[in-house]
């Protein structure tokens, strides 16, 4: 416990030091967004599932910031002790893998968790924010983290290059954020392109998250919570062969 | 009980380079042992499979009897590291560099603590506990590592090149720090290039070239490989032609110096009796190389020019290779 409480706080206090760039520029775009897609765009869009636009994108937007945060972290901070070889610090320690892993992760929750609470601040300046189930919105906010802080360790450990741990940030995950059903229900979207929105994973935690809020949903919330917990499963016994392997650790 | 066992050690990178092919060594407990080969001679490979940072082609490693394979954890909580590259994260306070490498081998905040203290006085470094590691210069960051290492009171302490870049005077009092923790009882295993350091630290040598290694001995044994020593001797008073010395061979450098080889045979205190009786006083004098660097370079060169790893054969006068 040690060990893993040394790393858990390590990586909160980097990016705590660094808090203008870390909790300060999602506060900054979450409150760009609810003005421009709230305020100016929104109130040209009538109500969606019963919801002005303003607050029908209120989860989606938390979520977004979360799901990018919680990832970022992850990335940047294991990429970073990579390119540093600071991670040898642990790897010629007797730590075992699961607990680096961990300690990764928790960092990303950490982060995840503290940037969702200020977008959740900043939305309540642009809508009244009622909480329709706290089980769920709580369950889906700590899932998402891992699961994203997962993806970026996955990430980091095959980045070699600075390049590496943007290029999925902007080519892959920001494209499914957008098409996760943050800014629109995808019953608005023709037939066709409803069905390929099923493939998208985000779209389950999006909507899991606004039933957690708004208590409407276009997917199954617990075919959501399913797929969410498979996810992680999934990713974390593959970071954990990652890190057995040495991928990107060890020549 | 050996606190390192090395047997047919072999590793081939991704990219086909073999940079191990076979290395056998054998480290006492309680040894101050050095680890010598030129650039590239797979040193640092086989410190970074010692210490789980490469993953091994081949080959057996015993930590204290227990096998890496075996029980990795159990081998890596013996030992301390202190890598070649800086790899630490420069944007960190230097105390708390020190406090989570402790907590990351289960030793408590409060304890890893004192321990840092201890260590940062004890290498001078107790000033810049709360400054970031970035600010530290060359020498600094070089104690800062060997602090590190230490944090977990490892039985194994393993220094690849902890003195590259330092001043004299720091390598001196790291010098002195070294032979202290090995006093104590930690066994110590140093790969330099600066052969005296290795000469006047260590007990028993290994040499390492082109994967193999080509000789394993204790450094009295192998100094002692050294048919002839040459020695600059500095005159107090001009001289302008070279005095008779007998069996000795002696070359005039200059008005005020001299060039002696002496064989086993032979004794420096010979020289000073024929010069004395020459009216010739010595000032002072001292070894033309380094013996162990005259001897590391003949035993390269003799691998070399046989094209095996014999290098068993005697080194006779290295001084001609200088």
């Amino acid at each position: 416990m040690v060990a893993l409480k040394t790393i858990v706080v390590k990586e909160y206090l980097r990016f705590i030091r660094i808090w203008i760039q870390t909790i300060l520029p999602p506060a900054i775009t979450i409150g760009l967004y609810f003005i421009i897609f709230g305020e100016i765009i929104g109130s040209q869009i009538g109500d969606i599932d019963g919801y002005k636009y303003m607050d029908y994108i209120v989860p989606g937007l938390i979520l977004m910031a979360v799901i990018t945060n919680a990832y970022a972290n992850v990335v940047s901070s294991f990429f970073s002790a990579k390119f540093h070889h600071s991670i040898e610090e642990m790897l010629v320690s007797p730590l075992p893998n699961y607990i680096i892993l961990l300690g990764f992760v928790s960092g990303g929750l950490a982060r995840g968790i503290i940037v969702g609470i200020v977008a959740t601040i900043v939305s309540l300046f642009f809508s009244n924010l009622n909480i329709h189930s706290y089980p769920v919105t709580f369950a889906v906010f700590i899932l998402t983290s891992i699961l994203f802080a997962l993806a970026g360790f996955i990430n980091a450990a095959y980045a070699r290059s600075f390049d590496d741990i943007t290029i999925i940030p902007t080519f892959v995950l920001t494209p499914l954020i957008y098409l996760g059903g943050v800014f629109y229900s995808i019953k608005m979207l023709p037939e066709i392109w409803q069905t390929v929105s099923l493939v998208n994973p985000i779209l389950y935690m999006v909507n899991a998250f606004h039933y957690g809020i708004l208590g409407v949903s276009d997917i199954d919330v617990s075919t959501a919570f399913i797929i969410i917990i498979v996810f992680i499963i999934v990713l974390f016994y593959f970071s954990l062969r990652l890190l057995r392997l040495g991928v990107g650790l060890k020549p | 009980m050996n606190a390192l066992n090395i047997k047919n050690l072999q590793k081939t990178y991704k990219n086909g380079v073999n940079a191990l092919k076979g290395v056998d060594l054998t480290v006492k407990e309680g040894d101050f042992f050095a680890l010598l080969g030129p650039n590239g001679a797979g040193k640092s490979t086989a410190i970074g499979i010692i210490c789980s940072l490469v993953n091994k082609t081949s080959g057996l490693v015993e930590v204290f009897g227990r096998d890496l394979d075996a029980n990795s954890a159990d081998v890596r909580m013996h030992i301390g590291l202190v890598p070649q590259e800086f790899n630490f994260n420069i944007f960190e306070p230097v105390g708390e560099i020190l406090i989570n490498q402790a907590g990351y081998y289960g030793i408590n905040r409060v304890e890893a603590t004192e321990r840092a203290e201890v260590y940062l006085k004890q290498l001078n470094l107790w000033d810049k506990r709360f400054g970031m590691a970035k600010e530290l210069s060359g020498g600094m960051k070089r104690r800062l590592m060997i602090a590190r290492a230490l944090m977990h009171r490892p039985k194994l302490l393993i220094l690849d090149e902890p003195t590259a870049g330092v001043d004299i005077e720091i390598r001196h009092s790291m010098w002195q720090f070294l032979k202290q923790v090995n006093a104590e009882g930690t066994t110590i295993i140093l790969t330099t290039h600066y052969l005296e350091e290795a000469e006047s630290l260590c007990n028993n040598i290994a040499i390492i070239d082109n994967g193999v290694t080509i000789e394993q001995t204790d450094m009295r044994s192998l100094l002692a490989r050294l048919h002839v020593e040459t020695f600059i001797l500095y005159l107090a008073s001009e001289i302008d032609t070279l005095p008779d010395c007998g069996d000795h061979s002696v070359r005039l450098i200059d008005n005020t110096t001299l060039e002696v080889d002496i064989n086993q045979k032979q004794s420096i205190s010979d020289i000073f009796v024929v010069l004395k009786n020459c009216n010739i006083d010595v000032l002072s004098m001292k070894n033309k190389t380094n013996r162990l660097e005259q001897l590391f370079i003949s035993m390269l060169n003799n691998k070399n020019d046989n094209g095996s790893d014999d290098s068993s054969n005697d080194i006779n006068n290295a001084t001609g290779n200088n």
